[in-house]
């Protein structure tokens, strides 16, 4: 959608890191996040059960998504749902406005839905002359401020109080300097209200559609979702087909495990299920591919669909809390978003996959058990592959394969200069530079353990006593 | 009982003494250990920056070196994890296979194959254990924060063995410290910022030394606490295990 | 309409061909616990105020000494008539902007989260527990299942158009994490644990 050139992860990464005490101020923010998710978690003595039926059944809905989409459709139609279906952004950004047009309105209150943030929904309509208010306090402050949320579940995480102060000084008139957390929430509420009151059209994301019932679940703890749909004449739920579950008895699987892995609460204040409409009153679901069909016919990849955006993976992820949801370019960020963008764009995403140590903790999070960090590298063979990697690391890697694959040139190339140092890990085009600017080289020892193996293994002194 | 010693590649050029004190660990705990010559690398480095592609070679030549051991073993969960997840060859894959399934890292090696959790040792100071992501996470070395499960660890159960060492308990105990392979220098702002936080929480605890499994990760956090003066210093695992006689 | 069609078909190539079965919920939700404290404390713990009544009178009565009586107070229970309206159900629901405290029955509540359900036939209106600057919803302590788990045993087959759970007052964390209640909801949460 953008035109701007994307900025790569690591060039973001690095200007995050220049304020040292921010970046740690952020990290300990989403770590305290991380630690109240273990904390309410290992209260629950089913978790790894808990995780484990999760799975299993988000498996089974990609086995057979094609039935219970169908068989949703039929049952929301049956409760007088009006469906749509988006085969990309575009068309979902269409069908949006198609219904703001037929019913005349120009202004819409919309609750989180990170689906119409990867659709660009508040751009397009923007330039269609229709106002969108964004009603979850996080996204109203981001939207104040231009910019995209930075979390899926804490939009302005990136924030401090102080912005955020700053930020409704300017705009909503609260008191200069005014920091309270209450203070600036309260103003918000007021500001808001108003704007619930007055919107003839609500918008929210899905958390779960459930093909059995034909209904749909929403999960916030603001109740922002709910203001909005319940005082509006039309009520507009938009989803990426992924957000299908088999039968209504499985959200006592995920509803047990969503708000635990977000955040540590038990359940999120509000958990509605939408059937019907309000006599008298209009709801419509919107359907959304845009490549997730291709990523369900991606085999390595497909299970990333298994997601229910609950953001655990981007809490521990030590890289996300170290250079912010902003360094990922993508509407989703972090671990999770990773495995996502580049099927939605390769060569604008082929950074994502490498902006991680693969060190797992995502996948041990996910309370749907995605192989996140696997999924990780089996996208990095997929980059280099298609040729999303610069050049000269190729070569490079070329190198070494061949001095590697032969021990004779590899013991030449280690006496001369310890060709391992220079080219592991990454000293690829000899940019020894970058692990010296704040680290030291290890010492080179007098001889290398192979060396002095053949000096002084049992079997030489054996030889040599003889 | 034959063990195959494999060194990876940077322990062998940059760290003798690891590989010695893993060598003479193991002999000393009655094994029959041979390194073959002809090794060079596991192929990660390479695999983990996409080019699994490119490490046939790589595969052909641990196979032709470590076939007809009945265990290997390694002073690196990170290289074995490797191994056995990838070590792949179409036209000797029985071989491979094989390997695989005898890989071990060294303190997994001596507490599930020698079954033994005492080890003979001295190591009077204040230590902190470095838990690496591959050993634990993915050779489940060691039980995970992030799961509902009862606590272990095969490292530390060893490391209490050892008479006077007095092993902290740290405030994030698995966090990684941001090395990753070639993450360390195409993400070298966050891999030092992880680095110089896992040293911090160290630090806190008033540590003399920083030990672990991996000498990768150590490697990593050597060279920051040297850049920083530091007095916290590193050390192998295997070099604390062996520590009676040196 | 073509895009359906288009969709489903690209679903139908590239679905995989695994797993048939559903796994066994049997399995979850056995674990044990006292089911009233465990409310409570659940409860206290996301910013509600748990009060055990015996009987309506004594819900009048607390209601009568915490509250503002001149203000508007609304019901769906005939048993509170003397101290709220109940002729709000078929009003425009933005007229009940000015609502200073709703009380509402719930079908049930679940102890690990303390949530509460209630579906529209319960409450009058649905925005009902929202638009009102406080909430009090009463319950049986004889409906307080352990877990979720028992909770979709219970709703079953239940036909409405809108239910959802209740767990505590209104709140968000998204300036700086701190915890603020009375984001767009209800500021507060009663829960009359009825004997």
């Amino acid at each position: 959608m953008s035109s701007e050139k994307t900025i790569s992860h690591s060039v973001a990464a690095t200007k995050f890191n220049k304020d040292v005490e921010r970046v740690n101020w952020h990290d300990e923010t989403l770590w305290f996040v991380r630690s109240k998710r273990d904390k309410s978690a290992h209260q629950i003595a089913d978790w790894e059960l808990l995780r484990e039926t999760a799975s299993q059944i988000k498996f089974n809905v990609l086995s057979n998504i094609h039935d219970y989409l169908v068989e949703f459709e039929a049952n929301a139609q049956r409760n007088g749902i009006i469906v749509h279906w988006a085969a990309d952004a575009k068309e979902h950004n269409e069908i949006v406005h198609s219904i703001m047009a037929k019913h005349e309105v120009k202004q819409m209150v919309k609750s989180k839905s990170m689906l119409t943030e990867e659709c660009h929904l508040n751009d397009y309509l923007a330039e269609k002359g229709i106002e969108v208010i964004d009603s979850d306090l996080g996204e109203y402050i981001v939207q104040l401020r231009k910019e995209p949320p930075s979390h899926i579940v804490l939009p302005a995480i990136h924030l401090k109080k102080e912005d955020v102060s700053e930020t409704f000084h300017e705009h909503l008139g609260t008191e200069k300097g005014n920091f309270n957390p209450q203070y600036l929430t309260e103003s918000a509420r007021q500001s808001l209200r108003n704007t619930f009151l007055t919107r003839k059209v609500a918008l929210t994301g899905v958390n779960f559609a459930v093909a059995e019932t034909g209904e749909v679940v929403v999960c916030t703890n603001e109740g922002n979702a709910d203001m909005g749909a319940h005082l509006a004449d039309v009520h507009i739920a938009c989803m990426g087909f992924e957000k299908l579950i088999p039968k209504r008895e499985h959200l006592g699987v995920f509803l047990r495990l969503l708000a635990r892995s977000a955040t540590g609460q038990p359940i999120t204040t509000f958990s509605s299920h939408f059937k019907k409409p309000r006599d008298g009153k209009e709801m419509h679901i919107v359907i959304v591919d845009n490549g997730r069909s291709t990523q369900l016919g991606r085999e390595d990849f497909r299970n990333s669909l298994k997601c229910i955006r609950c953001g655990a993976c981007m809490n521990t992820c030590p890289v996300y809390r170290r250079s912010g949801g902003h360094s990922y370019h993508n509407a989703v960020a972090g671990p999770i978003g990773s495995i996502l963008a580049p099927n939605l764009d390769m060569s604008k995403n082929a950074d994502l996959p490498f902006a991680s140590t693969l060190c797992g903790s995502c996948t041990n999070v996910c309370p749907v058990k995605i192989d996140i960090h696997d999924q990780l590298y089996k996208w990095r063979q997929v980059l280099v592959k298609e040729g999303h990697t610069p050049k000269a690391k190729t070569i490079a890697m070329k190198t070494m394969a061949t001095v590697l694959a032969n021990p004779t040139v590899f013991n030449i190339a280690g006496k001369s200069g310890r060709f391992v140092m220079k080219n592991i890990p990454g000293m690829v085009n000899n940019k020894m530079n970058k692990w010296y600017d704040q680290r030291e080289m290890p010492d080179v020892p007098e001889e290398s353990f192979r060396e002095w193996y053949k000096k002084n293994s049992r079997e030489s002194k054996e030889k040599g006593n003889e | 009982m034959k063990i195959g010693l494999f060194i990876p590649c940077y322990v062998d050029q940059f760290y003798p003494k690891v590989g010695i004190a893993t060598y003479e660990l193991l002999q000393k705990l009655g094994c029959d250990v041979e390194f073959p010559m002809g090794q060079t690398c596991c192929g990660q480095p390479m695999a983990n920056s996409g080019y699994a592609h490119l490490t046939k070679g790589c595969d052909a030549n641990f196979i032709a070196n470590f076939s007809g051991f009945d265990y290997i073993v390694c002073p690196s969960g990170s290289c074995v994890l490797h191994v056995k997840d990838h070590l792949h060859d179409e036209k000797q894959e029985e071989k491979a296979t094989a390997i695989r399934n005898t890989v071990y890292e060294l303190t997994e090696f001596i507490t599930d194959v020698l079954k033994i959790d005492h080890i003979d040792g001295r190591f009077p100071y204040k230590v902190g254990m470095h838990v690496s992501c591959h050993g634990q996470r993915g050779l489940k070395l060691s039980q995970m924060s992030e799961l509902n499960a009862p606590f272990f660890s095969k490292p530390e159960q060893l490391l209490h063995s050892i008479k006077d060492l007095d092993l902290v308990a740290l405030t994030r105990k698995d966090e990684c410290c941001g090395f990753g392979g070639t993450f360390c220098v195409t993400e070298e702002a966050v891999s030092v910022k992880m680095g110089q936080d896992r040293i911090k929480d160290h630090e806190s605890h008033d540590v003399d030394y920083i030990t672990g499994g991996d000498m990768s990760c150590l490697m990593h956090l050597d060279g920051i606490l040297k850049r920083q003066k530091s007095r916290i210093k590193t050390i192998h695992i295997a070099e604390i295990l062996n520590s009676l006689e040196n | 309409m073509s895009s359906k069609g288009e969709i489903l078909k690209r679903i139908k190539a590239n679905q995989p061909n695994l797993v048939s079965e559903l796994p066994n919920l049997n399995l979850l939700g056995s674990e044990q616990f006292d089911v009233l404290e465990t409310y409570k404390t659940v409860l206290k713990g996301i910013g509600g105020d748990p009060v055990e009544v015996a009987d309506y009178n004594e819900i009048i009565n607390y209601i009568k000494s915490n509250y503002n009586l001149e203000k508007r107070l609304i019901t769906t229970l005939p048993e509170l008539s003397e101290i709220a309206s109940l002729d709000w159900k078929t009003v425009d629901p933005h007229s009940l902007q000015d609502v200073e405290l709703t009380v509402v029955k719930a079908h049930f509540g679940v102890a690990e989260n303390s949530g509460l359900w209630v579906t529209d036939d319960i409450l009058g209106q649905r925005v009902a527990p929202f638009i009102t600057q406080y909430l009090a919803i009463i319950v049986h302590k004889k409906d307080l299942v352990p877990t979720m788990q028992q909770a979709y045993q219970r709703i079953g087959n239940m036909e409405y158009g809108f239910g959802t759970f209740i767990a505590g007052p209104s709140k968000t964390a998204d300036i700086e994490q701190s915890l603020v209640l009375g984001a767009h909801g209800a500021r507060g949460l009663i829960v009359f644990l009825l004997d």
